[in-house]
């Protein structure tokens, strides 16, 4: 298979396209991936499928992720020469990272037997602009897996045939799967509570228990 | 009552005495027919557990009857998920007194592995009343077998007339209750506070 980056080239050339990234990836596996704007999804989608050379014809999974606002610090060193003398400093670099939704789609081809292509898109932020194309109409069987990021992400996936929640209630109010969902609070018994578990158990604990925790000694 | 040196000696003689109660408690004890019903991995130990190498025949329970208006014991066996909740509890009403419930595993006694889950029920017990609680995750079909005798034993003790005669002889007492709403993050209501309050553990 092509590498991503004569596949970027190549959809450069042959679509109008306002952002294409090939996002890096550090762990062992390196599996590097594509990542579009929301406006172009569906035509690169497309081209990805229709292409001679390449003919992803087979969505293997649709992936849901919640990315919350974040201040990322990344080290870096880096080499000054002080009073003529080299030294190697280690900085901290402060980014913030706006939050978005991101959905990933794995891409195979079963004709030429190659893949995966990743290609992820992403949302405007978490709380209004969560709307995505929807790949569906181009691989059948992104169908559920897009009901399913619906249901526990909250992203809404435009021109999908029957986007409703698959997993929980229809009536169902929160979007589990983010970062700061808040379960139901219903600790009422719990025989051997520890960490988060403790901490939501002892808002049901009886007063005098209650007052007792706080005259308790640290040791 | 009658003596029991007497009654032995009588069977010999080939005449049988029984009691109008005993001989009632020993049908419905040896013909307990289970509801087809399994939400989660327990339902494949009940599956082998009627099946021939455990035989869950010898005890009158192989019957496995597909309707809840045939059954008189709903075996819960597996995570009951609060979608599930207000289903089951319906089938629970559906099924026709004297009926009992089984409550087979960790998720279905508490919840099991997956008790803090948002989507998880944490334990039928808050909406039916268990008979049995079978611990195990999932339990052995002997498990399953010694719920059953466990249960046998409580149809055999129960008496026909008296205040703490059963539920289903008695009108007073309800034979259904009610099934929890969908609400926005939680089923409405969470519990049942007439059949469950968190017990009190000492700390």
């Amino acid at each position: 298979m092509e590498t991503l980056e004569q596949i970027k080239a190549r959809l450069e050339i042959a679509l109008p396209i306002t952002r294409l990234d090939i996002l890096p990836n550090e762990c062992p596996a390196g599996e590097r991936s594509l990542v579009v704007n929301a406006a172009d999804g569906f035509a690169v989608a497309k081209f990805l499928r229709d292409d001679a050379q390449l003919k992803l014809d087979y969505c293997s999974n649709v992936t849901g992720i919640d990315w919350p606002q974040a201040t990322i610090k990344t080290k870096i060193k880096r080499k000054v020469s002080v009073e003529g003398v080299e030294k190697e400093i280690e900085e901290t670099i402060e980014t913030l990272r706006s939050g978005h939704l991101e959905v990933v789609y794995h891409l195979y081809s079963m004709e030429l037997k190659h893949g995966p292509v990743v290609l992820r898109l992403r949302t405007g932020n978490r709380t209004d602009h969560t709307r995505l194309p929807s790949l569906t109409p181009l691989w059948r069987g992104a169908e559920f897996q897009e009901r399913e990021i619906f249901d526990l992400y909250g992203v809404i996936f435009d021109g999908h045939p029957d986007l409703r929640r698959i997993l929980m209630w229809d009536g169902f109010a929160g979007y589990p799967m983010r970062r700061d969902y808040v379960a139901p609070d219903d600790f009422e018994y719990e025989p051997t509570p520890h960490d988060k578990v403790l901490e939501q158990a002892k808002k049901h604990y009886p007063a005098e228990v209650k007052a007792e925790a706080k005259t308790e000694v640290k040791p | 009552m009658i003596d029991e040196g007497l009654k032995s000696e009588l069977q010999k003689q080939g005449v049988y005495v029984t009691t109008l109660e005993g001989l009632y408690n020993w049908g419905r004890a040896n013909s307990v027919w289970p509801l087809t019903f399994g939400l989660a991995c327990c339902a494949i130990e009940m599956m082998a557990a009627s099946m021939a190498r455990f035989d869950l025949a010898r005890f009158g329970a192989e019957v496995f009857r597909p309707s809840p208006r045939q059954a008189d014991l709903m075996i819960v066996a597996g995570t009951v998920t609060k979608k599930m909740a207000p289903l089951v509890v319906r089938l629970y009403n559906q099924m026709p007194e004297p009926k009992y419930v089984i409550a087979m595993g960790a998720c279905a006694i508490s919840g099991g592995p997956f008790k803090q889950g948002y989507n998880v029920l944490k334990g039928i017990d808050r909406y039916l009343p268990v008979d049995v609680s079978i611990p195990g995750c999932p339990p052995r079909p002997e498990a399953l077998i010694h719920a059953i005798m466990l249960l046998q034993e409580k149809i055999m003790a129960q008496k026909l007339t008296g205040p703490d005669r059963p539920r289903h002889l008695n009108a007073a007492l309800p034979s259904e209750f009610p099934v929890p709403a969908y609400g926005e993050d939680d089923l409405e209501p969470p519990k049942n506070p007439e059949l469950w309050q968190p017990p009190a553990i000492k700390r």
